[in-house]
């Protein structure tokens, strides 16, 4: 630890924090069990057409369009600007919707419509994508838990998955909370966010082990007092550059990858969050000391040989 | 000595980075729309001829274009243009300069140099979402497959039992064939016959069910079976999909399997999804018939053309009636003769059997001819309404002789065709009869169609975001870590460059999730020299001489940056096993640019350290 920096007493307010964190995920999965996660057509299968129109047409007509020529269920919705429209058809139609829908669209107005994308996802294949992410999301969680296990110990493993497990959670809370489309590249997002979450965690379970063996006098509190302050610099750099990246990605971009940056940006946000309160309050509570490393690696050697 | 790279190490580094630059080079040279011609079958021939007469069609048109040439194997042509916007236009005009029989695809031609193509060195593929196109997914019928081959066997059990004279009852229901008879005996034979016949179903003895004095059987296909049939029919779809996507003149389509009985097609820029559809869904079919007699009236006859001439007949007069359609071909195979000659063998179900034995068995030593029917399109022009021209394609059947053999012998379920000159002729035959044959029936479970200018801007916002998001992290590293964040922020550009080379060199292709890939590998690939940074700091606090904080904060952060990235590597490789499509793109881009961030961040920066305050006497680090 350095003369020059203060110990900044993070353990100090880890029940305020366990509460907070505890409250907030009880409240996402409250919010995913009462209003559910918005599946965007990748889960839920079914016909998107997005075309974009010369100069702005008022929705309400398109919708009248759509109706009158017989498709009473179609969602029709701005995206990005007031010339891109985005229809959207429930479940169950025939792949060739998407062509006749674009003939209404374009007799329903004197500008030139362009057809900008058409998806088509059936409700089998919607189904299967649902259960691979899932089942994705799981296998990385179990992964992650094996390897931190045989890197370091099991008491890191369970707080890095408990981690990994807050950030998911009150990401997809937040995404059902507001409503916005939880689609395919939201899933990629969620998957980021284990990998960097994990990042994070790694890193400060790292310090931990590193000072519990150096620092043998200091009891565990303190111990994790200083190794979150000595990688506090990090852990705030390294999720700010991120984080500037991802504000770059949600702003620029484009419509495309709006809720993937979005996603990302809140799983950081909050992994930053719970590398620090999470993985290390958990130690805490399960009692973490000198003792759960007595088996020593031979690290030490190693590192000089190395780059 | 303290911080000295050995000279290989650096040697090293610089080798890499500059085969990497090699390799990403090529993804600079933006490549000219262009037009591809091609033949619609292998006797056509593309010359310099014919591509100057187009390039006088193009100059009437007044479309402004360079750089015609025809391939050196004259199978195809290329046409360079100046605009995007002119592509379909100049399409047109030379479609119709050439008329039917010529295949012209929108193309994107490449201006690599020759020298770095000749190494291998070529531009990252574009993804449909950035180049615009269509992706289907096509899933086939497996089950129908399954359950035609079923019925098959199940009719031949029952004629096998006919001609043995053993009374029974035959069934087939939820893919078990079950027997019942009178007696033990004639169920044990029959129980034989099937095993001895019938090799691909297991068979057993069975309790009667509803405690009758009947006594049953029951025979199920094997799960080996199952999966080849499975199998069949998805690589029968699949041959058949290629030559037809091959048909629609895309430049660059992918057919490819996925899964256990799914296909997926992409088909790049083009626009006319219905057009694809049909063409992709639509069913060839074969037509066995006699040829015809000499005295046979007009009334009775048709002349048709051989799909490969140069036997020295071109064509040959058959009946105008059908002995039996492809639907009735189960398999057809090539394979040798005990002479080693090359032949087809052709499986028929039993209805088909049994009309081929009726109509053979009175004609033998006359000549029995395979008819391959086509849908094709013809195209011709006319003027709309508003006197824009319109190309409209009039859709027709092809026929043409794929086979004309001399029935030796009744024929029956199976029979084959020989006197072929060479294993290639028997093989492209067997394709043919099999294409013809109705295979599993397929659906369309996905489609994705990007417009070319959603491609564009897709592109174009993708870019920007990288640019910006690397330009603000630049600056960022520099104003806080001063001499070290501009060694970080050079390792960084090295990294984009190496992983452009990587991912070149792999053939990946690049997707909007894989420029978000990007974006993150650059806030990610930060994190390794920070870690490093902030140790090195922390060591000067501690009272550590200089060279002596460099190699304690590289030692330390090692470990740290070692078990961090191969945790985030592992979540990447999972992506990519599990994902699909957009996931995928994601997680290939984020795990190469994990693997090329350690070198350039860890082993790059140590390097440019080295080399910048290695191995002299200094008391103040810039950091």
């Amino acid at each position: 630890m350095s003369d020059t920096k203060k110990i900044v007493n993070f353990m100090g307010a880890r029940r305020i924090a366990m509460f907070m964190s505890i409250a907030v995920m009880v409240a996402s999965i409250a919010v995913l069990a009462v209003k559910g996660l918005n599946f965007g057509l990748d889960f839920t299968g079914g016909t998107l057409i997005e075309v974009i129109y010369e100069e702005s047409v008022p929705l309400e007509r398109v919708r009248e369009d759509l109706r009158t020529a017989g498709y009473e269920s179609a969602i029709v919705v701005n995206f990005g600007s007031d010339t891109d429209v985005l229809v959207r058809m429930p479940e169950g139609m025939s792949p060739t919707l998407g062509e006749e829908v674009l003939a209404v669209l374009q007799a329903g107005t004197e500008a030139e419509v362009e057809l900008r994308r058409i998806e088509f996802v059936g409700p089998q294949v919607g189904e299967e994508l649902r259960e691979q992410g899932g089942l994705a999301v799981l296998l990385a969680l179990v992964v992650v838990l094996i390897y931190v296990a045989m890197r370091f110990q099991v008491k890191f493993s369970i707080g890095a998955v408990a981690a990994l497990g807050h950030d998911v959670l009150i990401t997809l809370g937040i995404f059902a909370l507001v409503g916005w489309d939880f689609d395919l590249t939201v899933l990629a997002a969620i998957l980021a966010v284990i990998g960097y979450s994990l990042n994070d965690s790694i890193v400060v379970a790292d310090r931990i082990r590193e000072n519990l063996r150096k620092l043998r006098k200091h009891d565990p509190d303190e111990i994790i007092n200083i190794s979150l302050t000595e990688t506090l610099d990090r852990t705030l750099v390294t999720s700010g550059t991120t984080l500037l990246v991802l504000l770059a990605l949600a702003f620029v971009g484009g419509e495309m990858i709006h809720s993937f940056a979005l996603a990302l940006l809140i799983g950081i946000g909050v992994g930053t969050y719970s590398s620090i309160y999470i993985v290390a309050s958990l130690l805490l509570t399960m009692k973490i000391s000198q003792d759960d490393l007595i088996v020593v690696e031979k690290e030490g050697a190693q590192i000089d040989d190395l780059p | 000595m303290l911080n000295k790279y050995p000279l290989w190490k650096n040697l090293l580094i610089i080798a890499v980075l500059g085969i990497g630059f090699l390799y990403a080079v090529p993804n600079l040279y933006r490549p000219d729309p262009a037009l591809q011609v091609s033949g619609d079958s292998s006797g056509v021939v593309i010359d310099q001829a014919l591509m100057t007469r187009l390039s006088a069609a193009l100059d009437a048109g007044g479309i402004e274009h360079f750089g015609e040439k025809a391939d050196e194997t004259g199978k195809s042509g290329l046409i360079r243009l100046y605009e995007t916007d002119m592509q379909l236009r100049a399409q047109r005009i030379v479609q119709r300069t050439l008329g039917d029989g010529y295949v012209v695809a929108l193309n994107l031609a490449s201006n690599t140099p020759d020298w770095l193509s000749n190494l291998g060195a070529q531009a990252m593929k574009l993804g449909l979402d950035l180049s615009g196109g269509v992706h289907f997914l096509l899933e086939v019928d497996t089950d129908s497959a399954i359950a035609t081959r079923l019925e098959h066997y199940s009719s031949g059990i029952k004629k096998k039992l006919r001609e043995e004279r053993i009374r029974g009852f035959v069934t087939l229901e939820d893919d078990i064939i079950s027997g019942k008879f009178t007696s033990a005996e004639l169920r044990d034979t029959a129980l034989g016959l099937i095993r001895k016949d019938f090799t691909e179903l297991t068979g057993e003895r069975l309790d009667s069910p509803s405690g009758d004095d009947a006594f049953y059987l029951r025979a199920i296909i094997g799960e080996a079976k199952r999966k080849e049939i499975e199998d069949y029919a998805v690589s029968q779809n699949l041959t058949t999909l290629r030559n037809r996507v091959n048909e629609l003149g895309v430049s660059e389509p992918l057919v490819q399997r996925q899964g256990r009985n799914r296909i997926v097609v992409e088909l790049p820029g083009i626009q006319d999804t219905a057009e694809a559809k049909r063409i992709l869904g639509k069913t060839a079919n074969l037509d066995f018939r006699l040829e015809a007699k000499y005295d046979a009236p007009l009334s009775d006859r048709e002349q048709f053309e051989f799909r490969n001439p140069g036997r020295g007949e071109p064509s040959a007069w058959l009946e105008r009636d059908v002995v039996i359609t492809g639907e009735r071909v189960a398999n057809a195979q090539a394979g040798f003769d005990q002479n080693g000659m090359p032949q087809v063998n052709i499986t028929l179900d039993s209805q088909g059997g049994t009309l081929m034995h009726r109509v053979t068995r009175h004609n033998i030593n006359r000549r029995l001819g395979v008819l391959f029917i086509e849908r094709k399109s013809r195209t011709h022009y006319e003027r709309d309404a508003n006197g824009v021209e319109q190309a409209v394609k009039v859709p027709y059947d092809e026929k043409k002789i794929i086979s004309l053999a001399t029935i030796k012998d009744a024929l029956g379920v199976q029979f084959r065709i020989t006197g072929l000159d060479a294993p290639g002729e028997a093989a492209e035959l067997s394709l043919l009869l099999r294409a013809g044959a109705l295979a599993a029936p397929i659906d369309f479970v996905e489609e994705r169609t990007v417009g070319p200018s959603l491609g564009a801007e897709n592109i174009e916002k993708g870019l920007n975001a990288v640019k910006i998001g690397l330009g603000m992290v630049a600056l960022f590293m520099i104003v806080y870590y001063r001499v070290f964040g501009v060694i970080a922020v050079v390792a960084l550009g090295a990294n984009i460059i190496l992983l452009t080379a990587c991912m070149s060199l792999l053939g990946a292709t690049l997707t909007l999730p894989g420029i978000a890939g990007i974006v993150l590998t650059v806030g990610m690939a930060v994190d390794a020299n920070v870690l490093i940074f902030s140790r090195i700091r922390e060591e000067l606090r501690e009272g550590l001489s200089v060279q002596h904080a460099i190699e304690a904060g590289y030692g330390r952060a090692f470990v740290t940056i070692m078990d961090s990235n191969i945790t985030t590597l592992l979540v990447a490789v999972i992506l990519y096993a599990v994902g699909t499509g957009p996931v995928r793109g994601f997680a290939v881009t984020l795990s190469i640019g994990i693997l090329t961030s350690m070198f350039t961040a860890i082993m790059g920066t140590r390097a440019v350290v080295n080399f910048v305050y290695g191995g002299r006497r200094i008391t103040k680090l810039a950091i």
